[in-house]
């Protein structure tokens, strides 16, 4: 890039940027007609951890369906449709009651898109990445998941081409419902394993 | 540029991104139910990285050391909405489709892009690494070294000992996919750590995975 070129001493804000970006690239033709909106609306509405939420609350009713799904995630979430990018090789790790997991990205932000959807800013930034791996027990405790001293806590850095999800335990109280309602009480935390339910 | 000056030259290698386990970055700010897109910038940014992605076609691994190669202070005060913004206009421009004059020009104001890569293009790769030479229950020992390029290997297992735990399967080595048009298979591990081995401070009952390539293992 141009060294002695003058650049302007002020960044401009970040919105202006990506106008920038956006206003380029569609004089260029690169932008299908609507694509961003799509993208947009793709990540608002249909990936999210409502389909992370399906298969817990499968694995929850459904034995054998929990045993194929923690000997091969990949082909046990495909059974119920959700597979692609950031989510092609899948790992489901089961919480117990003496047993804690927990996922991270100390590198970047890898996240398993297909069952969770886009990450949340704090899984991103830099406090979340550096402390995870290194005081998770005080960290799990700041963000309201208190564990009891004997539970060991197993901290997994998405590194390299696995992606993770975290099964937690199904809460007391809930035998008898249905698939659909026991979908409804898993949140996006528990499955990261920053919450238990 | 930006990233000039001395503060890039000593961080450059090692980057800024590899956080596991730096200290003093205080509270999370934690939200249950915190949107997808906070701003409707993030939104247009996030698809903007995929209409980039697609036009240039980069290696893989090439995109992330985008990321990494933000200037230090820039990457610990912007979003990650941001970085991926950043590293979207990197590559348009190091691949051709734009310049910062022209992004500048339109943002009114600086568009600070990441700093230039300094490992050089990988021609040495060598061959694929075939049947795994390491299987679960073998005691391993990650390689300590710093290298300029990409790296999906963190600094804070360099030098220690862990465990395989599982076996992932072969994939493309990222140190080299993200630096030209060489491709090196190799085996990949999860490798379980005791946080005692980790961490003079470490806390009980904690065992940190890290997944890794097996190039980054020596035997322990």
């Amino acid at each position: 890039m141009s060294e002695g070129v003058h650049h302007p001493a002020a960044m401009a804000p970040v919105e202006q940027r990506v106008a920038a970006l956006e206003a380029l690239l569609t004089e260029r033709g690169l932008i299908p007609e609507g694509f961003i909106e799509q993208t947009i609306r793709r990540y608002e509405t249909e990936i999210g951890p409502m389909n992370g939420a399906k298969v817990v609350a499968r694995a929850w009713a459904d034995p054998d369906y929990k045993q194929r799904l923690l000997a091969d995630g990949t082909a046990g979430i495909a059974e119920l449709g959700f597979g692609g990018a950031e989510g092609d090789h899948m790992v489901v790790v089961e919480n117990t009651p003496t047993v804690h997991n927990v996922i991270v990205c100390t590198l970047c932000s890898c996240y398993p898109w297909p069952t969770l959807g886009l990450p949340p800013a704090w899984y991103k930034d830099p406090p979340y990445r550096a402390r995870m791996v290194r005081e998770p027990r005080a960290l799990l405790a700041e963000m309201g998941c208190e564990l009891p001293d004997d539970t060991e806590i197993l901290v997994w850095d998405s590194s390299a081409e696995v992606r993770y999800l975290v099964l937690p335990q199904r809460p007391a109280g809930t035998e008898g419902m249905s698939e659909a309602d026991l979908a409804g009480l898993v949140t996006r935390d528990s499955m990261i394993g920053v919450a238990r339910l | 540029m930006p990233a000039a000056g001395p503060i890039c030259r000593v961080l450059r290698v090692d980057g800024i991104h590899d956080l596991g386990g730096m200290q003093g970055f205080g509270a999370v700010d934690h939200a249950p139910a915190e949107p997808v897109f906070h701003e409707p910038w993030e939104g247009r940014a996030r698809a903007l990285m995929d209409v980039v992605l697609g036009a240039v076609q980069p290696n893989g691994g090439e995109f992330r050391h985008a990321i990494e190669r933000m200037s230090p202070g820039h990457y610990l005060t912007s979003s990650y909405y941001e970085h991926w913004l950043t590293a979207a206009a990197t590559l348009a421009v190091e691949h051709g489709l734009l310049t910062r004059e022209d992004l500048e020009a339109r943002a009114g104001g600086a568009f600070p892009l990441s700093g230039p890569v300094l490992a050089p293009p990988v021609t040495g790769q060598g061959t694929d690494l075939g049947e795994p030479r390491f299987g679960i229950g073998d005691r391993v020992r990650v390689r300590d070294w710093h290298p300029p390029g990409h790296t999906r290997c963190p600094r804070y297992i360099r030098g220690k000992t862990g465990v395989v735990v599982r076996l992932d399967g072969s994939y493309s080595l990222p140190d080299v996919e993200a630096h030209g048009g060489a491709r090196r298979h190799e085996p990949t591990y999860s490798v379980r750590f005791d946080a005692a081995e980790l961490w003079s401070d470490a806390q009980p009952g904690v065992c940190v995975h890290v997944d890794l390539w097996e190039s980054y293992l020596e035997p322990a």
